[in-house]
């Protein structure tokens, strides 16, 4: 646990947080801010993979799936508004 | 070409949008089946374009579809083709006349990512916002007027898979490219960043314009160059040093007054999108739980999802077995009478071997092979389609990442029993370049259907008919064996692989989960004519060139054995017949004794006796030509080589024979083994019976358990596949790795063979 929050992959199945930081190359950054994930940006949990790696997100709407490694490295904080949809 | 004629009223326009927003769909409604795939110039990204139907006869208009694409910093060869296509970038296309983007309703807010983009590029752009239908199951509502004006361009609601919209659409089309063409605007941008941006953008856009480098709006330009590394590039390659330079000062700046360049511009774009949504998007109703997710409940559960897999896998791979045997039996048999058609309607000679031994049983041991091609490509296609395709990588990923993959390269892997070709090409879909070509460097480890009939006839004539533990057989358990092996081997390679020469660090796999969706049958249809087109293409062009060069190695030079074989035919006839006959009538007498004899069932006359006698020496002939050809020279050229790993000349012959394609060991087998090949149905347990037969200049037994294990490795690993060889050629665009697979595998297969047959040896066996 650190200063900003849990990491992604503390997270059980249904949870919905908030990003709070995301502590990867800049490069993976990038893509995850692309894709929609910025810091503050509120995600639900949905589940985990058969195998337990990769974690299944929802984002804006849309279902994506995050290798263990890289959720490992996202941390989260509780949602502090709900978000619309 | 109709280039010439008014090249004025060619448009050119292009269709583009995220991956799974339907694109494809759409591209198909517009353009029927006037489409061409071909590859952009020195990528292996499909270049796909196709007429827009229903444009009026005075104009013609282009549809260029681009690679699915989630944003300007391309993260994949597709993505950065389809990002240098809208930049003007490359040659061969022209300027873009208009931009359609396709956004998905159901998922607008990334998608919208892209088309705001795209917008600020300055074309003109028209979005086609598809599966309203989705959104509306989802209970969304989007004001498309509002998104519109918003966006300052028409939007198109649609639902592609239903062909709603696609008549608008079109002419929505046909009315932008009619209008008098605009020059790219500079116009403003979307977004709102902090001020201390504006004047950095302001400057780089007047030094874009200045160096005449602006191809599309500066703005947008501009804003590209400060964000992105990549499209910056590196001091003076992509822009002038004077642009590099300044973008670097600029960014320098804008950290001091503390933003964050490479993430600033993505956040003010998503604030942007996310006040649109708020404003157009109305949610009636709260779904809890789509359909979509409900079947996700079961297709990804810990137990079920995993049992569901596998059984998919079994039926896709017990279906393409079953259901391609009929059509490639007709194939097969549609090639044998074509051949003997030919031999029929030809005068005797060279040209009529090159056709009939040469061209069409060369080219038709590839052919056959395409129904189990087309019905992978169904099934694949079926399974992309519908998004189970992903859910398959989400499952397999695991798996598949202790080797150092992807669970994308689960499917291509897969494809390759039945043929690495098709394998190959569904590795299009990985987006990092080393994977890819780390799973292209394994996939034909993978016991492909071609080297089926090798192993049976190998493993009939070579493994005891016994049974282990009472009930397994023991040739079943070494044909599982044989596709273990494959697998094993491959795995580790695949490791071996990603620790040495394809090593890097392992890119982040951010794969989509599309709702599951309905498959349109054109689609489908169109990809597997797609496929098909392309495949045929090939067994026309470089198949058949190394299918000529192969026969003439086989049939050349012509030993002068034709007297003495002739003398043999002269003697038989006349101690059969009792008449006199001499050697230079004696092919017009086999022609009329041919003819003239009747074939009774089950009844032999000293007739049909003599002809089966004449069709032995034929078969001698042949196999003496064989061995005296220079195919047969090389064979005892590599004897030295081969000899270690327990075969000889005449394998030698079959190993070189069969480079072209493997299953042609066995057919030369026969050839070189006198063997009557005509029977159809026994010719399994005839040729084994001629194996078994065959015995080492000591009288020893030739293909003994050892050998056949030994020649099964072979075959397992050598690259003896000159399809995969050139469809490895054109994915990779590079020789050079195409010469390494080719190299590695037979070093691999000579060492491995090695090593089975001398180990064996030393434990005593021969």
């Amino acid at each position: 646990m650190t200063a900003t929050g849990q990491s992604l992959m503390q997270m059980a199945n249904g949870t919905k947080c908030m990003i709070a930081a995301i502590d990867l190359s800049s490069e993976s950054r990038e893509r995850l801010f692309e894709l929609g994930l910025l810091v503050g940006t509120t995600i639900e949990v949905v589940r985990y993979a058969p195998l337990g790696d990769p974690v299944e997100i929802k984002v804006r709407g849309y279902r994506l799936m995050i290798p263990r490694s890289e959720a490992e490295r996202i941390f989260v904080v509780p949602p502090i508004v709900e978000n619309k949809g | 070409m109709e280039e010439g004629k008014a090249l004025t009223n060619i448009f050119y326009v292009a269709l583009t949008g995220n991956p799974n927003c339907g694109k494809t769909t759409v591209f198909n409604a517009l353009t029927g089946l006037h489409a061409k795939v071909g590859n952009y110039p020195g990528v292996t990204v499909e270049r796909k374009e196709g007429k827009l139907k229903g444009t009026p006869p005075d104009k013609q208009i282009i549809i260029l579809d681009l690679p699915g694409t989630y944003s300007f910093s391309p993260k994949s060869l597709d993505e950065q083709v389809a990002r240098d296509v809208l930049f003007n970038r490359i040659k061969d296309i022209p300027r873009l006349s208009a931009v359609v983007v396709i956004v998905d309703a159901a998922n607008l807010q990334r998608n919208l990512y892209y088309a705001t983009e795209v917008i600020e590029l300055g074309y003109p752009v028209i979005i086609g916002l598809n599966m309203m239908d989705v959104a509306a199951e989802n209970g969304e509502i989007v004001n498309i007027e509002k998104l519109s004006r918003h966006l300052n361009v028409p939007v198109i609601p649609m639902v592609a898979s239903k062909k709603e919209g696609i008549t608008a659409l079109r002419q929505a089309v046909i009315e932008q490219v009619s209008r008098p063409a605009k020059l790219i605007g500079v116009i403003p941008l979307f977004l709102n960043l902090p001020d201390y941006y504006k004047p950095e953008i302001e400057n780089i856009a007047k030094l874009l314009r200045e160096c005449g480098n602006a191809q599309v709006n500066p703005y947008s330009e501009a804003i590209l160059t400060i964000s992105d590394e990549k499209a910056l590039g590196e001091r003076g390659k992509n822009y002038p040093e004077a642009i590099y330079d300044a973008v670097h000062e600029a960014r320098k700046r804008i950290e001091s007054a503390g933003g964050d360049w490479k993430t600033d511009i993505i956040g003010a774009r998503y604030e942007f999108i996310s006040d649109i949504n708020t404003d157009c998007v109305t949610q009636i109703l709260n779904v809890q739980e789509t359909f979509s997710d409900k079947l996700d409940r079961v297709l990804t559960h810990r137990i079920f999802g995993l049992i569901i897999f596998f059984l998919i896998m079994l039926l896709m791979f017990q279906s393409i077995f079953r259901l391609a045997k009929l059509p490639m039996d007709l194939i097969a048999s549609g090639i044998g009478s074509v051949n003997s058609y030919v031999v029929e309607n030809m005068p005797p000679g060279a040209l009529t071997s090159l056709i009939t031994d040469g061209v069409i049983a060369g080219v038709g041991a590839v052919i056959v092979f395409l129904p189990q091609i087309l019905l992978l490509f169904l099934f694949l296609s079926l399974l992309e389609d519908t998004g189970y395709m992903s859910r398959a990588a989400f499952i397999m990923d695991r798996l598949m990442s202790k080797v150092g993959l992807h669970g994308k390269s689960f499917i291509p892997l897969l494809s390759s029993f039945a043929c690495a070709v098709p394998g190959i090409m569904a590795t299009r879909t990985i987006e990092s370049n080393k994977d890819r070509l780390v799973t292209i460097l394994i996939a034909p480890l993978m016991s492909c259907s071609a080297r089926l009939p090798v192993y049976a006839v190998l493993i009939s004539a070579c493994i005891p008919d016994i049974k282990v533990f009472g009930f397994f057989k023991l040739q079943g358990l070494t044909l599982m064996g044989a596709y273990l092996f494959g697998i094993i081997l491959a795995l580790v390679m695949a490791l071996i692989f990603k620790k040495t020469i394809l090593k890097g660090e392992i890119p982040m796999l951010l794969m989509e989960l599309p709702p599951y969706k309905r498959p349109t049958l054109w689609t489908i249809f169109r990809h597997l004519w797609d496929r098909f087109v392309i495949f045929m293409r090939q067994a026309g062009t470089i198949i058949l060139g190394v299918n000529i060069i192969l026969w003439f190695l086989m049939s050349y030079p012509k030993a002068n054995v034709e007297t003495r074989f002739n003398e043999s035919r002269v003697e038989i006839i006349n101690s059969t017949l009792g008449v006199s006959l001499t050697a230079d009538k004696i092919n017009d007498f086999i022609e009329q004794l041919k003819q003239n004899t009747k074939f009774t069932n089950g009844v032999e006359t000293a007739e049909t006796k003599l002809l089966s006698e004449l069709k032995s020496i034929d078969k001698e002939e042949m196999s003496e030509w064989l061995s005296n050809s220079f195919a047969g020279r090389l064979g005892r050229t590599i004897e030295p080589i081969i000899k270690p790993l327990g075969f000889d000349w005449k394998i030698g012959i079959g190993i070189l024979a069969s480079f072209a394609s493997r299953e042609t060991f066995v057919s030369t087998m026969a050839v070189i083994y006198s063997v009557e090949s005509d029977a159809q149905e026994g010719s399994l347990s005839t040729l084994a019976n001629a194996f078994k037969e065959q015995k080492r200049s000591d009288g020893t037994k030739l293909f003994t358990p050892l050998t056949g294990l030994s020649l099964i490795v072979f075959y397992i690993c050598a690259l003896q596949c000159a399809a995969t060889i050139v469809v490895v050629g054109r994915e990779t665009r590079s020789w050079k790795w195409t010469t390494f697979q080719w190299i590695y595998l037979g070093i691999l297969a000579w060492t491995l063979s090695f090593l089975v047959w001398n180990v064996g040896r030393c434990l005593g066996y021969n």
